[in-house]
């Protein structure tokens, strides 16, 4: 068990060596950093000084020593466009992403697994088929669609709700947070939504398709013999059964959410981390692009470590040793 | 008091209802064991599931009565139904690995189903369920009772499955093939446990099998199935021992007798393909015995050792490895058939393993004839061993590739091999060699699923025959079939063996099996030879403890009985 976990550290720490690299490369591959950071009038001179300094003529492996050494410090460097601390930066639109991806999650998660059951243990009912066919047209069409649909309809149409922005936010020790105030609960609806459609699509016909296949097990026909009554037989032996796979895909997911919200921060205007990095694209903001990229795979790493602690934790064969 | 009158159940399908089981009629009193047998496919657990009220969807009673004591089963309403469910009737499943919540404890799951049926309280029901326990032979239940089901061993989780089973108090029980997934030793155990129950209790067992040895042993009465049909019902002596239908004979002539030898099986009639054996100026068999550059082959095995590693419990200790083989010496004599039993985990199919090179041996030699067997990756890829040793599977349904025709099945040795380079020559020599096989020659374009098990294990042993082997592996070669085909599998092979000279290692877990294919004998046990001689010898005269055991406590029919 300790041995197991101590294995997924080691594999995760060269999993953010691999990505650290990644990140590193950009500033050798996108272009010169010395032509970025000055001027036509800088002279050439000038130009190697600043190189020399900055130590751009050192050996690449030093170079990428000292990129990584600085990381773990929290030194993520300075970003080409605003000039501020790439580290400052990335704290302030952490907090909007992550309740943007965590509030999609639970929408997908309260939706989709009671729908997924429903639809399990009713194959055949019309309110099944009537959700898979609504499901399918939503995972079908692109998620800027459906955000623009939804600002179109509540925001424009209706006007019950913003299609802008984060509302009002509460500071809470350095965590900007919209969970708190009811304009900010508002703010977040309409792009949790658009993010969580496809999840909720994907957790349900998960759900459903390893429900399905759990009720034909043995030990479910066997609970069904002994006559267990059936509410307990569908919740508790059936459900518990079906989340251990279906907790990979969800926290695989969640990276996911996490590191694919561009296109819907960018409808919503949501000030998050997605944001930030189109427009880092946007100017060739090197630093703030390679820091993105290791921070969203950190989120990747930790949210795989969850989910194997997670395992764990249903799984009472990864849990109690065999005793013959 | 179970009775079923006239029960006939139905699936629809798209080309009208298909009869499942028609005109089945049995009763079965309180206490007593009624044994009902028959092959794949002749409705027996059909029976079972419409009593209990869990046929699978979409089939469904189309006439007949089914009562319990007073109460006419077919008239309860989905919930009167499941209410019946455990609290009068239960049931116990095959495989025990898999009939027990993995992610409940024991407890959980037993305390659930009586409060499902009783209104006890928390206590009160954990108190049962440990006496419960204790009664069934699962010894410090106090404790054990907290352990998940991957913690109990096959024979011990049976025991738990039969707890459940039985912690209502139900009139009936339906046992569907209860001890067909474990090994002799803890099957005789369980079958002495339903008797006992039966007796004490007076709880009626509805016993469903295959086994005719397991009927013979606690059945009171039995009924024989065929295609959904009944064919003979009475009581267990009488119908084993004096059958009055045709089918009820040739059923038992099938079963391999444990103890004595028979040259031939007597297969039951109306089998669905041509008698096998030597066809006259058959193409396929003058090009097997044409090709034969080698004599007879024999096989040595020297001092094998193989030990997996353990899974890693620590950082610090070295995992325990696991050892699969302790010094297997073992000689099988050319042209001779080697019989190896064993119980499940004795090691059996890791031995098959090393000798086709899949696994490397810790230490030890192999010899082919005279000739060193490189071991594990050591052999290379076109060693003329991988051409002759072949190895036909247990499972048919599996170890053919249901995307390739037959046709290609059966070529793919003949090219691989390099024997034949023309693909006109490769098609005609496949289909000689189906009929040599016994099978009709229109099989070589259809696909594996077209087929029985048994015709799948057919084209399985024309496909290792194609090799021009010398020696053969038979892992378990009818385990996965019925008694009557595999009776004729086994004819097919001693046919085979006698006209090309093969050298067998047959594998099995059936002694009796063993006893009726092969020369020697050798008895493995948790990685370890007990005991190895003449098979005729060892079954008149064993000499380890074990094999005595084994011998012992395998279900026989009183010799009396034997037709």
């Amino acid at each position: 068990m300790v041995y197991f976990i101590l294995k997924r550290l080691v594999q995760s720490v060269f999993v953010m060596l691999a990505v650290a690299f990644l990140a590193f490369s950009l500033f050798r591959f996108v272009g010169d950093p010395i032509t970025q950071m000055t001027g036509v009038e800088t002279s050439v001179a000038d130009q190697e000084r600043l190189r020399e300094e900055l130590g751009l003529n050192d050996a690449f492996l030093l170079q990428f020593g000292r990129f990584t050494a600085d990381i773990l410090q929290g030194d993520f460097g300075y970003s080409y466009r605003t000039r501020q601390p790439v580290a400052q930066m990335i704290a302030d639109r952490i907090p909007a992403t992550l309740e943007l991806g965590l509030v999609a999650l639970l929408i997908s998660l309260i939706v989709g697994i009671p729908a997924g059951v429903y639809t399990a243990l009713k194959p055949r009912g019309f309110a099944t088929q009537a959700i898979l066919m609504t499901t399918l047209v939503g995972v079908s069409i692109p998620t800027f669609v459906i955000g623009i649909m939804l600002i179109f309809i509540f925001g424009v149409q209706l006007g019950w709700l913003p299609t802008f922005g984060r509302g009002g936010t509460v500071q809470i020790g350095g965590w900007e947070s919209s969970l708190f105030t009811i304009e900010g609960w508002r703010a977040l609806l309409l792009p949790a939504l658009t993010l969580g459609v496809y999840q909720l699509t994907l957790t349900m016909r998960l759900v459903r398709a390893e429900m399905m296949e759990v009720m034909r097990t043995d030990y479910i026909r066997f609970a069904m013999a002994r006559g267990v009554p059936m509410k307990k037989l569908h919740y508790k032996h059936a459900l518990a059964n079906t989340m251990v796979p279906v907790i990979t895909i969800i926290g695989l997911q969640f990276g996911g959410v996490i590191a694919f919200s561009i296109v819907t921060e960018s409808v919503f205007q949501w000030p998050g981390m997605g944001l930030l990095f189109l427009e880092s694209i946007r100017f060739v903001d090197i630093p703030v692009m390679g820091v993105y990229l290791v921070v969203i795979a950190f989120f990747f790493v930790l949210v795989n470590l969850l989910v194997d602690l997670l395992y764990v934790a249903i799984d009472p064969r990864l849990r109690v040793r065999d005793v013959q | 008091m179970l009775t079923i009158k006239d029960l006939a159940v139905k699936f629809p399908s798209r080309f009208g209802d298909v009869s499942a089981i028609e005109d089945v009629d049995m009763t079965i009193a309180p206490g007593e064991i009624h044994g009902l047998v028959g092959e794949s496919g002749a409705g027996k657990s059909t029976v079972g599931a419409a009593v209990i009220g869990l046929l699978s969807t979409p089939g469904y009673i189309a006439g007949g009565e089914l009562t319990l004591g007073d109460t006419d089963l077919r008239s309860l309403s989905e919930q009167e139904a499941h209410a019946i469910r455990g609290d009068r009737i239960s049931m116990i499943f095959q495989d025990p690995q898999t009939s027990l919540n993995p992610l409940m404890t024991i407890e959980d799951q037993l305390v659930e189903t009586i409060q499902a049926h009783s209104d006890v309280s928390q206590g009160a029901a954990v108190k049962r369920a440990v006496d419960l326990l204790e009664e069934i032979g699962i010894d410090n239940a106090a404790t054990r009772i907290k352990a998940y089901p991957h913690q109990f061993s096959g024979g011990m989780r049976q025991r738990v499955v039969i707890a459940l089973a039985i912690c209502t108090d139900p009139e009936l029980i339906i046992a569907d093939e209860p001890t067909t997934a474990l090994d002799v030793a803890v099957q005789s155990q369980v079958l002495d446990l339903i008797r006992r129950l039966a007796k004490d209790r007076q709880i009626a067992f509805m016993l469903i099998t295959h086994d005719i040895g397991v009927i013979a042993q606690i059945a009171d009465r039995v009924t024989v199935m065929r295609k959904g049909r009944v064919m003979e019902t009475g009581d267990t002596e009488q119908v084993l021992s004096r059958p009055t239908h045709p089918y009820t004979r040739a059923l038992m002539d099938a079963v391999p007798p444990l103890d004595h030898r028979i040259t031939r099986f007597r297969t039951p009639t109306d089998a669905e393909t041509a008698p096998p054996g030597s066809i006259p100026d058959n193409a396929a068999e003058r090009w097997l015995l044409e090709g034969q550059q080698h004599e007879l082959l024999g096989l040595t095995l020297d001092g094998i050792h193989l030990s997996f590693p353990g899974t890693r419990t620590s950082i610090w200790r070295k995992p325990d490895p696991f050892v699969a083989l302790q010094d297997i010496n073992l000689t099988i004599r050319p042209g001779s058939i080697m019989g190896l039993v064993g119980e499940s985990g004795s090691g059996k199919s890791t031995l098959a393993k090393a000798i086709t090179g899949l696994i490397a041996p810790t230490s030890g030699t192999m010899f082919l004839g005279d000739n060193v067997l490189p071991a594990g990756r050591a052999r290379k890829r076109n060693d003329p061993s991988r051409q002759l040793i072949q190895m036909v599977f247990q499972d048919p349904y599996s170890s053919l590739n249901s995307r390739h025709r037959i046709g290609d099945i059966l070529s793919e040795p003949l090219w691989l091999y390099g024997f034949v380079n023309d693909a006109a020559e490769r098609r005609s020599l496949a289909a000689a060699m189906l009929e040599l096989v016994g099978m009709a020659p229109d099989a070589i374009d259809k696909y594996p699923h077209q087929f029985s098990g048994g015709q799948r294990q057919r084209v399985a042993v024309a496909r290792a025959l194609l090799a021009r082997p010398r020696f053969l592996i038979c892992d378990e070669p009818t385990s996965a079939l019925d008694v009557s085909i595999q009776a004729e599998i086994l004819n097919l092979l001693k046919d085979l063996q006698s006209v090309f000279g093969l050298t067998i290692l047959f594998i099995s877990h059936n002694l009796a099996v063993v006893r009726q294919m092969s020369d020697d004998i050798a008895v493995l046990r948790n990685g370890k030879i007990e005991e190895i001689g003449s098979t005729e010898g060892m079954f008149e005269r064993p000499q380890a403890d074990y094999t005595k055991k084994l011998l012992a406590l395998t279900p026989v029919m009183p010799r009396t009985w034997q037709v």
